[in-house]
């Protein structure tokens, strides 16, 4: 990887990404006219993903950032927005042209122990990418790339882990499969979708570093995860979601360190410390974030914040710089 | 420490497993602990510790294929003494449990209210009109409104479900709550919600004295900002025991500070190492320590003599030969 490549911070940019999905009204919703609904599950998101970059979006259960995730490699159709990828939009391709650039872009689940094929060994499972990509070559190629993405991935040595099923594995070492089926095709750009919540404590690490290294390495990555901890120590920047938004964005230290947006400092306030003696004050929000059918009017975090005004009830925020802070350190919020 | 009789005295419990092809798994290998009113202590460790077999133990509810020994004492009585026999007047009655998953485990068709009385009547406490009642109070407890007693799991939120489910596990006023990963699957704004009602629980129970709070988890720092005490879990015993403040400032087991070490922490700087290789199998004899293959300081007898259990402080103790100077000494 050349020293342009690992600078460039335009490998993927997202530009006012939205996503809806269509709730069914059912038969007597639909002869009863019923509006039809739709669960805005993206609204207006954008970002970008550097090569060589760590951004991790973090935000609760049904906040977007999944959906966000399967857009982005269009696993899921947009309904607005670009997606740029090393300069080409390929939010609108068709499927053949999107081909070769699937290769590029790879994606990792949570749970390896359901993204893995039971019936598979260690081999089939990275060999398999390789085959549906085309890039067959002789059986000695395919077995050599096999083996050298196993290496990469921590599976060392290949011979020791080569012939064995998904049940012989540890969920530590499954998750290292996955990543190498991935890294197999050498892509650009990693997805990761929680990586290691369904991993025991004491493994976790070993993955989070693997994916540092690859990041090192020029690779991007985007971490999607729901813990803030992991966020702070292993990402470049941190994208926080709320509702489908991207309230607050900037580098992860001064994220975690100097929070500005109201939604942020609650959910830090509220991040488990590892040491007794610090107890945090937390401030609790009361009830659970709204449903993204009904995405309240103005400031969508208005009903739940705890300093909102009045003219937070009308005016929807935009991500803007914050004064003061580190001049790529964004926030969306009226009172800031 | 108070001159207070504990609580609940657990003394020596084994739990093990005829495994089918013949042999035996050894889940549970001698815990040993007690709690006092309103305190809430920890109990941690990696998948596969046995930290569930061990509170599933002290419930009598291990399948058939369980084999339990040792005493779980409760008011001066060992609950385990005469099985079943003994154990279900004092179930859900004294010492209760919230399982894990227990939100996502209600009856769809039933209301919570119905679910909630359940216990209740089964137990004779109340029914009618006067388990109504209660169920509005239990409700109340954990922070739901009364009147959302006729509603049904669907039209609750999973942080309310799990409110339930606690309120479920008070319905006949246990003095202990032994709690099963209760924020595993919560984010973590609901989590700080349901933590922060355990903590009131076991502070005032209505008019009465405090809950005695077991917390089973994985999550080291939820049991740092919550717990009085943590027990930590490894192979089936309890390899460190003491005050959080003693267990994260001075850990005197290589494994505690090493699972400290795994943990990332919101604004730690220092580098967020791995457990290398696994817990050792529960299915066959153990000799000398079984963390050393994944231990960073392991010392002459390791390998060959289980690590003997010293008290290190007062309510501190470490199942580690680095505690032990006779044994070091003896073997240099």
């Amino acid at each position: 990887m050349s020293t342009a490549d690992r600078i460039d911070p335009r490998l993927l940019e997202v530009d006012g990404l939205v996503t809806r999905y269509p709730i069914s009204r059912g038969l007597y919703g639909a002869l009863a006219r019923r509006p039809k609904l739709t669960v805005l599950a993206v609204d207006g998101v954008s970002f970008t993903v550097g090569a060589g970059e760590m951004v991790a979006l973090v935000g609760e259960s049904g906040c977007g950032k999944t959906t966000t995730a399967q857009t982005v490699i269009r696993m899921v159709e947009s309904d607005a927005g670009s997606i740029r990828f090393r300069g080409t939009e390929i939010g609108a391709l068709g499927a053949r042209e999107l081909r070769p650039l699937r290769r590029e872009i790879q994606i990792i689940y949570q749970d390896p122990y359901e993204s893995l094929d039971p019936r598979f060994t260690v081999r089939d499972t990275i060999e398999e990418p390789i085959r549906v990509h085309g890039l067959t070559g002789s059986k000695a190629e395919r077995e050599e790339k096999v083996r050298e993405a196993m290496e990469r991935a921590g599976l060392t040595p290949p011979d020791l882990f080569i012939d064995r099923y998904p049940h012989e594995l540890s969920g530590g070492q499954r998750q290292r499969v996955a990543i190498a089926a991935a890294l197999v095709l050498e892509p650009k750009l990693l997805i990761a979708d929680e990586p290691v919540s369904m991993l025991d404590v004491s493994v976790r690490a070993g993955i989070l570093g693997l994916l540092d290294g690859l990041r090192k390495e020029g690779m991007g990555v985007l971490m999607i995860t729901h813990d803030l901890s992991t966020a702070a120590h292993f990402a470049d920047r941190i994208a926080v979601m709320y509702l489908g938004r991207i309230v607050e964005e900037g580098p992860a230290r001064d994220v975690v360190r100097n929070p500005q947006h109201p939604y942020t400092k609650a959910l830090i306030s509220v991040v488990p410390r590892r040491d007794p003696d610090e107890r945090t004050v937390p401030q609790i929000l009361t009830g659970e974030t709204p449903n993204p059918v009904n995405v309240p009017p103005g400031c969508r975090f208005h009903p739940r914040c705890p300093v909102a005004e009045a003219r937070c009830k009308e005016t929807d925020p935009e991500l803007r710089v914050v004064e003061g802070v580190d001049p790529v350190h964004r926030a969306a919020c009226l009172l800031l | 420490m108070s001159v207070r009789e504990p609580v609940i005295r657990v003394e020596d419990l084994h739990v093990w497993f005829e495994l089918p092809g013949g042999g035996e798994l050894h889940a549970v290998q001698g815990i040993s602990f007690d709690l006092h009113e309103g305190e809430r202590m920890g109990l941690v460790g990696e998948s596969g510790c046995g930290k569930t077999t061990t509170i599933l133990g002290m419930m009598g509810l291990l399948p058939a294929t369980a084999s339990v020994s040792g005493k779980v004492i409760l008011d001066g009585e060992d609950i385990l003494a005469r099985g079943e026999d003994s154990i279900s007047p004092h179930r859900w009655n004294d010492i209760s449990m919230v399982f894990q998953g227990a939100m996502n485990a209600f009856n769809p068709v039933k209301t919570i209210g119905e679910q909630i009385a359940e216990p209740m009547e089964l137990h004779g406490l109340a029914s009618g009109k006067a388990a109504q009642g209660r169920v509005r109070e239990l409700l109340e407890l954990v922070g739901i409104a009364g009147d959302r007693a006729n509603r049904y799991p669907h039209e609750f939120s999973g942080g309310m479900r799990q409110r339930a489910a606690i309120a479920m596990a008070l319905a006949c006023s246990p003095k202990v709550l032994l709690a099963d990963e209760p924020t595993t699957a919560l984010d973590v704004m609901v989590q700080a919600q349901i933590l922060e009602l355990l903590v009131k629980l076991s502070t005032t129970l209505g008019k009465e004295l405090g809950l005695t709070v077991i917390l089973v988890t994985h999550d080291l720092p939820v049991v740092a900002q919550v717990c009085d005490r943590a027990a930590v879990m490894y192979a089936g015993e309890i390899v460190e025991m003491g005050g959080m403040s003693a267990i994260y400032h001075d850990p005197r087991h290589p494994y505690t500070r090493m699972l400290f070490a795994a943990t990332p922490d919101l604004f730690g700087d220092d580098e967020v190492i791995s457990i290398p290789g696994a817990p050792p199998r529960l299915d066959r004899e153990l000799v000398g320590c079984p963390f050393r293959p994944r231990c960073d300081s392991v010392v002459e007898p390791c390998a060959t003599v289980h690590p003997r259990r010293l008290q290190l402080a007062p309510g501190h103790e470490a199942l580690c030969h680095l505690n032990d100077s006779t044994a070091t000494e003896a073997a240099s």
